[in-house]
C-alpha cells in the first residue's frame, strides 16, 4: 500500500445522495484552488439524473448514477468510495466498492455497521491492500487536497484550521468530533494539519491508528504525528510496540483518553462502542503508561495536549527539520444566500404577495383566522368562500345564500353541456380531474354564464338609472336576451319553486334588495309579453348576490371588483364541480364504455 | 451498543435451534428450556412445557452472573415441586455475589443430564479483529482455569470458513469425533448469529449425545436488523445488580428514537459537577478533566449528545440534567459545563436553542441552587449560539461564562473548579511559536 492514498486530483464516487457533504467537499475544493471537483459521482439508489452544485462561484453538474458499478464505470479516475449508506446497507455497499479495481480507499460513515461485517470488510481491506476509513466516522482530510464529506465543518473553519494548505503534522484519531478540536489545536500550535483521519469510533475499525500512523511515518513531508487514543482496546499496545522496534522514529504526540474511567463503576459505557476497557491493560492510564516508556511524547492531560504539540514543533523547527509552511490565503467562498439572508446581510424583493392565508403561522389562518376556530365557529362552506374571495368575515344569511346558491346549482342533469362532456371523457377511460376539466371548460356565455352576465346586466341598467322598460328596449335594439330572463317550461302561472324560495329568503334577510326589486320590475313587463321571460334561477342568484354584498356593507369599489373579477363564475364552477363530479363517478361506478355518437345523431351532408 | 450480555435461556434458545441444522440430537431441544420471572404463571408454564412435571430438573438464577455453584445458587435433580419451593425461597431475594448486589428476579429451568465429574469439557469462542479464538479443554467445569494450559486454541480467520480449518483438539479420547463436529457447528451458529462472545462449561454427554451444561454469551446488538429470525423475541437485560434510574431509561428511550445520539449515566446525583457535553470524544475527555483536578467524587454524570440532533431533543435532554442536578441544593452551589469540540456538522446554534428553552424553564431552580454556567463549543453557527447564550446571560439570573474555539476545549473544566483566587489565567489554545 502506497503512503499517500489522497491529492490534489483525487475524485470520489458519493454513495448516498448527501447534498451538504458534497457541498462542503467542493467548497473545499475552491479552498484549496482545485481545479477538479473532488466528487466525481454520486451513487442514488432511487433515481439518477444529474445534480447541481456550487464549486467555487460558479454552478457544475455531478452525474447520478443508480448503481456502484455505472459509476465506477464512467469514472476510472475516481479511486476514493464515500459511503453515506446506513448501517443497514453499509456492508455490502462497501464490499462491492472494495472489490471493484478502481477503489482504492473507501469511507464508511454509517455507525452501527455489525462487528462482525465491519472484521470483514477489515480484512477484505488487508486481503486486496486497500484503505477503509470508518465505520463510523466522519472520514478525514488532508490539508490543501482532499476533504471526506463532512470533515473539518464549515469553511469558516476550514480556514481557521489552516486546512486550505499542507502544514507538517500528521493526526490521526478515533474520534471525528475531536479530530476537528485536534485540527484547531494543530493549527494554533504548528504550521498546521499533513493529513487527519478519524478512524471511527467502534471495535473494529476498518483501518487502525498503527495504519495511518506508519502511512505518516513514510510521508517525507510529515515532520511529526499528533494522535489521540481512547479506552478500550489494545490498538494502543500495538503503537507501543512500534515505537520500540523503531517502526515510528518521527515524534509522536500522543494521549490516550478515558483516564476517569477509573472512578466510575464499572459497565459505563462511553458515547464510543469500543470505549470500554475489557482489561487492565485497555484502561487509558496503562496506555498512556506503556506510550511514555516507549518514548511517544504523552501529556499529563488533555490540557497539556496542545503544549506538547507546540514544543514537539518548536523544537524541529529549531534543529531545521521543519521549514514551517507558507501562509496562503484562501479565497473567500461567497456566501449562501440563505446564510446571508438569515444574518442580515442582504435583502430581497419577493415574487408573490399573498394576502388571503398563512400556512406559516403556528395553524393554518384563512384571513387571520386560524382554522380551529373556522370549524369552530361553524362558518361553514359559505364563510370560508368569504374569508378567500372577499376577504371578509360573512354574516349567517350571506354565508346562507351563498351555501344555497351552491346546492341550487349544484347540478342540472346530465344532458347539458358540462355534464355531457365530463361524461364522454369519463368514459373514454379519462382520469377525473381531465373528465372534470372538459365539463368545466364548456362554461362560459352560453352555458352556466347566466349567473354572472345578469348581475353585470342588471347592475349596470340599474346604476345608470334607466327604467326597466329602457332596459328592455335597449336590450333588444342590441339584439341579446336579456340574461337571467327566460326558463324552458317554467312561467308566471307554473312558477320554479327554487326562485320563489330565493327571493322570500333574500327579501327576508336581506337589508337591502334594492336590484332584486328593480329584476321583478323588469320581469313584470317581459312576462307580460311572454309568460315564460321569467326571471330564472340563474338571474335571480346573480342578482341576489349584489343585493347581498351591498347587505353585508361591501363598498361599491369592491362590488364591481368582485363582480368583474368573475366570482359569480367561479361560484357557479365550484357548485356545478359537485355534480359534474357526481357524473363521472356514476359512469365509473357503472363501467360504462367508450361513448360513440351514433350515426343517427348526425346528419351526413357532405354531397350538399 | 454493539457487545451484550444475554440470558442462559435465550442464549440456549438460539444455540440449540442453530446447532439442530447440523446435529441431529438438537433438534427440540429448545423447547425444554423454561424462564421463571416474578410474573410467571407457574400454572399456565407448566401447562406449556409437560416436560415440567415429567422430567428431573435444574434451577439456577439467570441473571449474567457465574459462579453460581460456589454461591449455593443452583438446584440439581429436582422434581417439580421442589423446583418451584426452590424458586420461590429466593424470588426476589437480595443477594451478593463477589462484589455486585441484587435482587433474583430470573430463574432459568431445564431437564436435568446426569453425568460422570470426569467427563466436563470446555469450550468458549471469542472474536478478535482478524479471527475468533476457540477454546477447547477436556478438562472443563470448576477446573478450566487452574488447568488453562489444557486448553487448546483454535484461531479461524474471519474470512475463513471453520471446513477449511483444521482444529487443535485436546485428548478426548473417543467423544473425539463428536465434540469435533459439535465445535464446527458451534461455531457457524456463532458465526451467523452475531456472538461475540460464547463460553459453554461444561458440557458433557448423554450417552452420544452432547450436552451443553452452563452457558454465557455476548451478542452485538447492532446486528439485530439482520438476525430477528435467529434471535427470535430477545431482550437485553442489564447487568446482575444494575438498574437504570427513570431518567437514565428516559434518555435511553429517545436515543432510541433518533438518528443522534443522546447518552446518559448518573454517578453520583448529589455530585455538584454536571457535565452537558455534545461529542461521543470530547465527553469522556471532559470526564477526564474533571477528575484529573480533583473532583471525581463531585462529578455528578457522564453523558454526550451528538450527531446533530433535534432542537426537541437537546431540549428534552438538557430538562432532565436541569431537573437532576437542582433537586438538592448545596451550600457551596453547583456547577454545569455545557462543553463540546468543533463540531464537524452538527448545528451549534439549533442544539443551543433547546438547551436555552430549557435554562429559561428552569430559570429560578437555578438560581436557588446557586448554579454556574461554564460553556465552550465551536462548529456551524457557533457564533449565532454563542451570542445566545451570552445574551441569555444577561436575564437569567446566574453566572454564564461563554468560550468558543479559541479558548483551550478543557480550560472552562478549571476555570468552573478552581476557586477564583488561583486561577491562572485560562491556557489559550494557541500557544505562540
Amino acid at each position: 500500500m502506497k503512503p499517500e492514498i489522497f491529492s490534489k486530483d483525487t475524485q470520489a464516487i458519493i454513495y448516498g445522495y448527501h447534498v451538504n457533504a458534497i457541498q462542503r467537499m467542493l467548497d473545499f475544493d475552491f479552498a484549496c484552488s482545485r481545479k477538479k471537483p473532488s466528487v466525481a459521482a454520486i451513487v442514488n439508489p432511487g433515481s439518477d439524473g444529474w445534480h447541481k452544485a456550487f464549486f467555487g462561484k460558479g454552478e457544475i453538474l455531478i452525474p447520478i448514477y443508480r448503481d456502484f458499478a455505472s459509476a465506477a464505470e464512467n469514472h476510472p479516475e475516481a479511486d476514493v468510495m464515500l459511503n453515506f449508506a446506513s448501517f443497514r446497507s453499509a456492508f455490502e455497499s462497501t464490499m462491492e466498492a472494495l472489490n471493484h479495481p478502481n477503489i482504492k480507499t473507501a469511507a464508511v460513515i454509517a455507525e452501527g455497521v455489525p462487528e462482525r461485517r465491519a472484521r470483514i470488510i477489515a480484512a477484505t481491506a488487508k486481503k486486496l491492500d486497500k484503505i477503509v476509513i470508518g465505520p463510523a466516522t466522519v472520514g478525514g482530510i488532508k490539508a490543501g487536497c482532499f476533504k471526506i464529506g463532512n470533515t473539518a465543518g464549515t469553511y469558516e473553519n476550514i480556514i481557521e484550521s489552516k486546512l486550505h494548505r499542507p502544514g507538517s503534522v500528521g493526526f490521526v484519531s478515533k474520534s471525528g468530533g475531536l479530530s476537528n478540536e485536534c485540527y484547531n489545536i494543530i493549527a494554533r500550535n504548528t504550521d498546521g494539519l499533513y493529513e487527519g483521519i478519524a478512524i471511527g469510533g467502534d471495535a473494529y475499525p476498518g483501518s487502525t491508528l498503527l495504519d495511518h500512523i506508519l502511512r505518516y511515518e513514510a510521508i517525507p513531508q510529515v515532520k511529526m504525528i499528533v494522535a489521540l487514543g481512547e479506552i478500550g482496546g489494545t490498538e494502543e499496545l500495538k503503537i507501543v510496540d512500534a515505537l520500540k522496534s523503531k517502526k515510528i522514529r518521527k515524534p509522536l504526540v500522543i494521549w490516550v483518553t478515558g483516564t476517569c474511567s477509573k472512578m466510575f463503576p464499572a459497565g459505563v459505557q462511553f458515547g464510543h462502542a469500543g470505549a470500554k476497557a475489557g482489561s487492565e491493560l485497555e484502561t487509558a492510564d496503562a496506555k498512556n503508561r506503556a506510550l511514555k516508556e516507549a518514548g511517544a511524547i504523552v501529556p499529563d492531560s488533555f490540557d497539556d495536549y496542545g503544549m506538547k504539540i507546540n514544543e514537539t514543533y518548536k523544537n524541529l523547527v529549531k534543529k531545521g527539520i521543519i521549514k514551517p509552511a507558507e501562509e496562503v490565503e484562501a479565497p473567500s467562498l461567497p456566501m449562501d444566500f440563505n446564510q446571508a439572508l438569515k444574518e442580515g446581510k442582504i435583502r430581497k424583493s419577493t415574487t408573490f404577495i399573498t394576502t388571503i392565508s398563512n400556512e406559516k403561522k403556528e395553524e393554518l389562518e384563512y384571513r387571520n383566522i386560524p382554522i380551529s376556530r373556522i370549524i369552530e365557529s361553524e362558518m361553514g362552506i359559505g364563510g370560508v368562500i368569504g374569508l378567500l374571495w372577499f376577504k371578509k368575515e360573512l354574516p349567517s344569511y350571506a354565508r346562507k345564500f351563498l351555501e344555497t346558491s351552491i346546492i341550487l346549482t349544484a347540478d342540472h342533469g346530465p344532458a347539458v353541456s358540462g355534464a355531457h362532456n365530463a361524461i364522454v371523457a369519463a368514459r373514454a377511460g379519462k382520469d377525473i380531474i381531465s373528465s372534470l376539466v372538459s365539463g368545466l371548460l364548456t362554461i362560459g356565455p352560453r352555458f352556466g354564464g347566466a349567473i354572472d352576465g345578469a348581475a353585470q346586466e342588471f347592475k349596470r341598467a340599474h346604476e345608470s338609472g334607466l327604467k326597466p322598460e329602457q332596459f328592455i328596449k335597449e336590450m333588444k335594439s342590441r339584439g341579446i336576451p336579456i340574461p337571467g330572463i327566460g326558463h324552458r317550461v317554467k312561467s308566471v302561472t307554473n312558477p320554479d319553486m327554487r326562485v320563489t324560495q330565493l327571493k322570500a329568503f333574500c327579501k327576508k334577510h336581506f337589508k337591502n334588495t334594492a336590484l332584486l326589486d328593480y329584476a321583478l320590475e323588469v320581469e313584470k313587463l317581459t312576462t307580460a309579453k311572454k309568460g315564460n321571460l321569467i326571471l330564472n334561477v340563474d338571474g335571480c342568484i346573480g342578482i341576489c348576490f349584489v343585493d347581498m354584498l351591498n347587505s353585508c356593507g361591501f363598498s361599491k369599489k369592491e362590488i364591481d371588483d368582485i363582480v368583474n373579477l368573475g366570482c359569480l363564475n367561479a361560484l357557479f364552477v365550484v357548485a356545478r364541480s359537485i355534480g359534474i363530479f357526481g357524473h363521472i363517478f356514476d359512469q365509473k361506478r357503472l363501467k360504462q364504455p367508450l361513448y360513440r355518437t351514433p350515426y343517427d345523431e348526425i346528419a351526413y351532408m357532405t354531397d350538399l | 451498543m454493539a457487545q451484550k450480555g444475554i440470558r442462559e435461556y435465550e442464549g440456549k434458545k438460539i444455540l440449540f435451534d442453530g446447532l439442530s441444522e447440523f446435529i441431529a440430537s438438537f433438534k427440540g431441544r429448545s423447547a425444554k428450556l423454561a424462564l421463571v420471572r416474578p410474573d410467571t404463571d407457574l400454572k399456565k408454564l407448566a401447562k406449556e412445557n409437560p416436560w415440567l412435571e415429567k422430567e428431573r430438573l435444574v434451577v439456577k438464577p439467570d441473571q449474567l452472573f457465574g459462579k453460581r455453584g460456589k454461591h449455593g445458587l443452583i438446584c440439581l435433580n429436582a422434581d417439580w415441586k421442589t423446583a418451584q419451593k426452590w424458586i420461590a425461597e429466593r424470588m426476589n431475594k437480595t443477594v451478593t455475589v463477589g462484589k455486585t448486589t441484587g435482587e433474583l428476579k430470573d430463574f432459568l429451568i431445564e431437564p436435568f443430564t446426569p453425568h460422570k465429574e470426569d467427563e466436563e469439557f470446555y469450550v468458549a469462542i471469542r472474536s478478535y479483529r482478524e479471527y475468533d479464538t476457540i477454546y477447547l479443554s477436556d478438562k472443563g467445569g470448576i477446573y478450566v482455569e487452574e488447568n488453562w494450559e489444557r486448553v487448546k486454541e483454535t484461531n479461524v480467520p474471519v474470512l475463513s470458513s471453520i471446513d477449511e480449518i483444521e482444529l487443535n483438539m485436546p485428548a478426548v479420547g473417543d467423544r473425539k469425533k463428536e465434540i469435533e463436529n459439535f465445535v464446527r457447528a458451534l461455531h457457524k451458529v456463532y458465526v451467523k448469529g452475531h456472538f461475540t462472545y460464547l463460553e459453554i462449561n461444561p458440557f458433557t454427554f448423554s450417552g452420544s449425545d452432547i450436552v451443553p451444561l452452563d452457558l454465557v454469551a455476548r451478542l452485538d446488538d447492532t446486528a439485530a436488523f439482520e438476525c430477528g429470525k435467529i434471535w427470535g423475541e430477545l431482550e437485553f437485560p442489564s447487568s446482575f445488580g444494575q438498574h437504570y434510574t427513570k431518567e437514565e431509561m428516559f434518555i435511553r428511550s429517545i436515543d432510541e428514537k433518533t438518528g443522534a445520539s443522546l447518552k446518559l449515566t448518573i454517578l453520583n446525583p448529589e455530585g455538584r459537577i454536571w457535565n452537558m457535553v455534545a461529542g461521543g470524544g470530547a465527553s469522556v475527555i471532559y470526564a477526564d478533566t474533571v477528575c484529573d483536578l480533583g473532583f471525581s467524587k463531585e462529578l455528578a454524570n457522564y453523558g454526550e449528545y451528538s450527531g446533530d440532533p433535534s432542537t426537541e431533543d437537546t431540549y428534552q435532554y438538557a430538562k432532565t440534567i436541569l431537573d437532576l442536578m437542582t433537586r438538592k441544593k448545596d451550600p457551596r452551589g453547583k456547577i454545569l459545563i455545557i462543553g463540546g469540540g468543533i463540531a464537524n456538522f452538527t448545528d451549534v446554534a439549533k442544539t443551543f436553542k433547546g438547551i436555552i428553552k430549557a435554562l429559561t424553564e428552569y430559570k429560578s431552580k437555578l438560581i436557588e441552587n446557586k448554579v454556574r454556567i461554564f460553556v465552550r463549543r465551536g462548529g456551524p453557527n457557533y457564533k449565532e449560539g454563542l451570542a445566545n447564550m451570552r445574551k441569555l446571560g444577561e436575564t437569567l439570573g446566574v453566572p454564564i461564562e461563554v468560550y468558543g474555539p479559541e479558548t483551550h476545549m478543557t480550560a472552562v473544566v478549571s476555570m468552573a473548579l478552581k476557586e477564583k483566587s488561583n486561577v491562572k489565567k485560562t491556557a489559550k489554545t494557541g500557544g505562540e511559536k
